[in-house]
């Protein structure tokens, strides 16, 4: 059952192979949801009637050419799982080259099937929650325009094809928050999320430059095969920009604030691009980027440092949040903070962090759809105030969503209490503070959550007078079953004779972490610190709720609801500075520049008043300018001759 | 033959019609002035014709004599022209081009 | 420094001082022409005799009467104020003016190289002779263009002085109806004034005309001469002898009637 415990260490090892076969359709994962994409936002509304349909089956599609292409890579032996596919050259500008290339390893191979797989679902669970939306051509157009994007993102087989996907996913990202076009809270919100992963889009960019300019290339096979010749500072400052880039899109502090307010979005995409995939894009590029972090420890450090500030705030947050959603994404943010600590540990946390990664697109996704079906039920309210014992009228959701509940807690045997845990032994490893880091967050974790699943399935009802919850149809249902059911079995599966750790070692490499406290007491540790927050959370809110948030909290309750004045830093230092810089500018350019211009301009005018005077209009004037002027010559003739 | 004193009337005379055509307002006035400087000219140009021995200076203050006889005639004409119009003889009238 | 060319210097500066100051506009003309014959006795004195005459003649004669009659188109009345109205100009004008004089006189005076030769020992066959040499000879041209100069400026100032009718020129018959017109009107008489008529003794203008019997006809003296009252008294003798000669009584004596 559990790992086995001997002292491993397996450097990464694999070189890429050309595509054949079967491998040479490798395209195909992308086309098709982009394909759906086309013809549903191209067609317009003459795919209305069968267009969802259609934008449902092609991540069905993908994902079954892509378990098909995972049995093929599996019995392909261990040195040759790395196939590359070049469609075509793309750029080749004299000594920068970059190929149109997909590659196809275990760890883009178990992002495909995360994606394609959750994604499928989450698409069946949108064909009965969206169906009153009148727009929903416009919705599953995008959803697969996002899965496209994603693919693209995890199967490129070089940074800058990576940032094109990366781009992909942030648009796709923008369009579905603001789905809701009539609101002027999800336009903003939209907008909001484009501004900040920007600013890790720049992060971003600023890495492949660094890359080309250090490296000359920006393929990861190059990269890992020039890495060591780089600078200590070059490697560092790649880091770095990668950790910056990831930080935009994973919702890491400082670039956390966009993704509670991405929350206006229709609660599939919250699901779908919130949960599971594209904010754990920037997991991928940390751990993808391996032969970086690899050989610079600062950057590891700041990478971990950043790990452990989000997995606090995010539960801090998640604590006093009365919004469903907002306090799952809270928590989302959290759990992301763990996988980004695991990248950073290095060898021993890479698996780790991949791990934790897959199992919570599960359970996090799971409990997201089920928050849907709650809303639905609830008229689209997402105030958890006004739920209340809803178990008993809603089972099938309670069911999955119980089943997330214990997962992320960590409970075993669940899929949480696989990966948590060895993310918890790996951070001792490193250092006791990034460990006690780690524990604390699974303690606040187990409370929010639990006071989540106690407020909205326990306690007294609180509902409004027009509610008249129900459960779900079939078609939000079942992918919620299939959710739970992976939920439960993913962690078992992925330690099963160390299946996860050898399927992607050879990519990442691996170390086997000794943290300085033995194993067993991490655990116990780690089940006791849940179980008292599980304890603090029944004694508050297993009765009773308040109906209407209360007011006078301490001031550790004010600033989570205000996300940790996240906003508010960012208003006064980056937008008011922003402003004051701009406005600044505009009055230097008003009144130096233009002044300046302005003053030659008066100047001239002056100038020409005075010399004006001269022009008097009379003859005799005139006359005596003439005869000054002949005096002064005979005076210079005089003058000469003398 | 000493014809320094004549120059020196020359000079005079020159700059009496100077201040003539720059203080007087009358068009024909300023106009006398004219041919007093031109007068002036004269007399320097025949005074020095006698000092170098040859008659080239007379010549000269001939044909002087005769354009500005032909200038004489012209600028009147054009002072009555304008006095038909402006029913005024006065320099400073004509203004218009001041800036 | 001889005498004449102490006189006439003097003469000349006066002269030029008159015009400049003088408040009246023909004074001024008066003056230069002053300035101008003294000027013509320089000439002489310099052994430019033709020159001088042609000084006189030319500039005197024609072109001062030019401006006096020029004066008298546009009136003798617009005198200037003596006042100045421009700013400066004054002051400006009299400083540069001396300037320009002492700058002449130093710059120039100072050039004159007494020459060995007499003008009066070159002279080959007389002034006009000499002066006709180089004229014909050497500035041949210079002569060929000035007489253009010439030919234009008379064109130019029959064109500048012309004034064009207004009205269309009445011919002979349009004229003899406006006069009956006038006549039958306002009663003024449709013919010439009467001259000083058949029985004339005097023909100035002041003297009045004779009618056959004697008497005086009154609108033969112009009519400024009658308002100033400055009629001539006929003599009773004259008027006796012309009702005489009318009635054919009386022989004229003293005077050839021609008929003999």
């Amino acid at each position: 059952m559990r790992y086995s415990f001997a002292l491993e260490a397996i450097s990464p090892s694999l070189t890429n192979q050309v595509a054949t076969g079967s491998f040479a359709n490798l395209w195909l994962l992308i086309a098709l949801p982009l394909f759906g994409a086309l013809v549903l936002l191209l067609g317009g509304n003459r795919t209305n009637s069968f267009g969802p349909l259609l934008a449902a089956l092609m991540p069905i599609a993908s994902f079954g050419f892509a378990v098909y292409l995972w049995l093929e890579l599996l019995a392909l032996p261990e040195e040759l799982r790395s196939q590359n596919l070049i469609l075509f050259e793309w750029i080749n500008i004299g000594s920068f080259q970059v190929p149109f290339g997909l590659q196809l390893d275990p760890l883009s191979m178990s992002f495909v099937l995360l994606i394609t797989g959750v994604g499928s679902l989450i698409h069946i669970y949108s064909l009965g929650y969206m169906d009153h939306d009148p727009g929903k051509r416009r919705f599953f157009g995008y959803l697969n325009l996002f899965v496209a994007a994603m693919l693209l993102l995890v199967l490129a087989d070089n940074y800058l094809l990576l940032y094109v996907g990366w781009e992909g996913v942030g648009l796709a990202s923008y369009l579905l928050i603001g789905y809701y076009q009539h609101k002027p809270s999800a336009a903003a919100a939209a907008k909001k999320a484009f501004v900040v992963n920007r600013v890790g889009d720049v992060g971003l960019s600023l890495a492949i430059m660094l890359m080309f300019v250090a490296f000359h290339t920006v393929t990861f096979a190059g990269i890992s095969d020039k890495a060591e010749q780089g600078s200590a500072t070059v490697l560092f400052l790649i880091g770095l920009f990668l950790l910056v880039g990831a930080a935009g899109k994973s919702a890491q502090v400082p670039l956390q604030s966009w993704l509670l307010d991405a929350m206006e979005g229709p609660t599939p995409v919250s699901a779908l691009i919130h949960a599971a995939t594209m904010v754990t894009a920037g997991v991928y590029l940390i751990v993808r980027s391996n032969s970086i972090y690899d050989l610079s420890v600062a950057a590891q450090n700041a990478v971990i440092v950043v790990g452990v500030v989000t997995l606090l705030a995010g539960a801090f947050i998640g604590m006093a949040k009365d919004d469903i959603k907002k306090a799952l994404a809270a928590s989302t943010m959290s759990q992301i903070g763990y996988m980004v600590l695991a990248a950073g540990l290095g060898p021993i946390g890479y698996v780790y962090a991949i791990m934790h990664l897959l199992t919570h697109g599960f359970f996090k996704a799971g409990m997201f759809l089920g928050a849907g079906s709650v809303m639905h039920a609830m008229n689209d309210e997402v105030d958890m105030r006004k739920f209340g014992a809803l178990r008993a009228v809603m089972l099938i959701t309670f069911g999955t969503f119980f089943v997330g509940y214990l997962a992320i807690l960590g409970v075993p045997p669940f899929a949480g209490f696989y990966s948590k845990d060895l993310i918890i032994e790996a951070a001792f490893d490193r250092s006791i503070i990034a460990g006690i880091a780690t524990l604390l967050g699974a303690g606040i974790t187990a409370f929010y959550m639990s006071r989540l699943i106690l407020m909205t399935f326990f306690s007294n009802k609180r509902w409004e007078d027009d509610a008249h919850p129900h459960e779900s149809p079939a078609t939000m249902t079942i992918p919620m079953i299939l959710l739970a059911v992976g939920s439960v079995a993913s962690g078992y599966l992925l330690t099963f004779n160390d299946s996860l750790k050898h399927w992607l070692a050879p990519v990442t490499g691996y170390k086997t972490p000794e943290p300085p406290i033995a194993i067993p007491v991490l655990i116990a540790m780690t089940l006791t610190t849940v179980a008292i927050g599980v304890a603090i959370a029944i004694r508050m809110y297993l009765r009773q709720a308040d109906r209407v948030a209360p007011t006078n909290v301490s001031i550790f309750t004010k600033a989570a609801r205000k996300d940790l004045y996240g906003d508010a830093i960012n208003e006064a230092v980056f937008m008011r500075g922003g402003q004051k810089v701009v406005n600044g500018t505009t009055t230097v350019d008003n009144s130096v520049v233009e002044g300046s211009v302005r003053f030659i301009g008066r100047i001239t005018l002056g100038l020409s008043k005075i010399i004006r005077a001269t022009q008097t209009g009379y003859t005799r004037n005139y006359a005596l300018a003439m005869l000054l002027g002949a005096s002064l010559m005979l005076l210079l003739a005089a003058i000469v001759r003398l | 033959m000493d014809v320094t004193n004549y120059i020196i009337l020359s000079a005079i005379l020159f700059s009496i019609g100077a201040v003539g055509v720059l203080v007087r307002r009358n068009a024909i006035v300023m106009f006398m002035s004219i041919e007093l400087m031109l007068n002036a000219t004269n007399l320097a140009f025949v005074a020095f014709a006698r000092a170098n021995g040859n008659f080239d200076g007379q010549v000269v203050a001939f044909f002087v004599m005769v354009v500005a006889a032909a200038e004489v005639v012209i600028g009147l004409a054009i002072i009555m022209a304008i006095f038909r119009t402006r029913k005024t003889a006065s320099i400073d009238e004509a203004n218009l081009l001041r800036a | 420094m001889s005498l004449v060319f102490a006189i006439s210097a003097t003469l000349a500066v006066a002269g030029a001082l008159g015009m400049l100051l003088s408040k009246r506009a023909v004074h001024s003309a008066l003056f230069v022409a002053l300035t101008m014959i003294s000027l013509a006795v320089l000439y002489l004195q310099l052994s430019a005799p033709f020159l001088g005459m042609v000084q006189i003649i030319v500039y005197t004669g024609a072109v001062m009467m030019l401006f006096l009659f020029v004066l008298m188109i546009v009136g003798v009345d617009s005198s200037d104020s003596l006042t100045e109205t421009l700013r400066g100009q004054r002051v400006a004008a009299i400083a540069v003016a001396v300037a320009l004089g002492l700058l002449l006189t130093s710059s120039i005076g100072g050039a004159v190289i007494a020459s060995g030769n007499s003008l009066d020992s070159t002279i080959a066959g007389g002034n006009v002779q000499a002066i006709a040499n180089l004229m014909f000879g050497k500035y041949v041209l210079a002569l060929e263009v000035t007489a253009a100069l010439l030919v234009t400026a008379a064109v130019g100032a029959m064109v500048l002085a012309h004034r064009e009718r207004i009205t269309p020129k009445l011919n002979q018959r349009e004229q003899q109806q406006a006069r009956f017109a006038d006549y039958a009107l306002t009663g003024k008489h449709p013919g010439p004034l009467p001259p000083s008529g058949v029985y004339a003794r005097h023909n100035a203008v002041d003297t009045p005309a004779l009618l056959p019997d004697g008497s005086i006809a009154a609108n033969s003296v112009p009519a400024p001469l009658q308002a100033r009252g400055s009629v001539r008294e006929v003599d009773q003798v004259d008027s006796q002898q012309i009702v005489d000669l009318s009635q054919g009584n009386v022989v004229i004596e003293g005077g050839d009637d021609g008929r003999n």
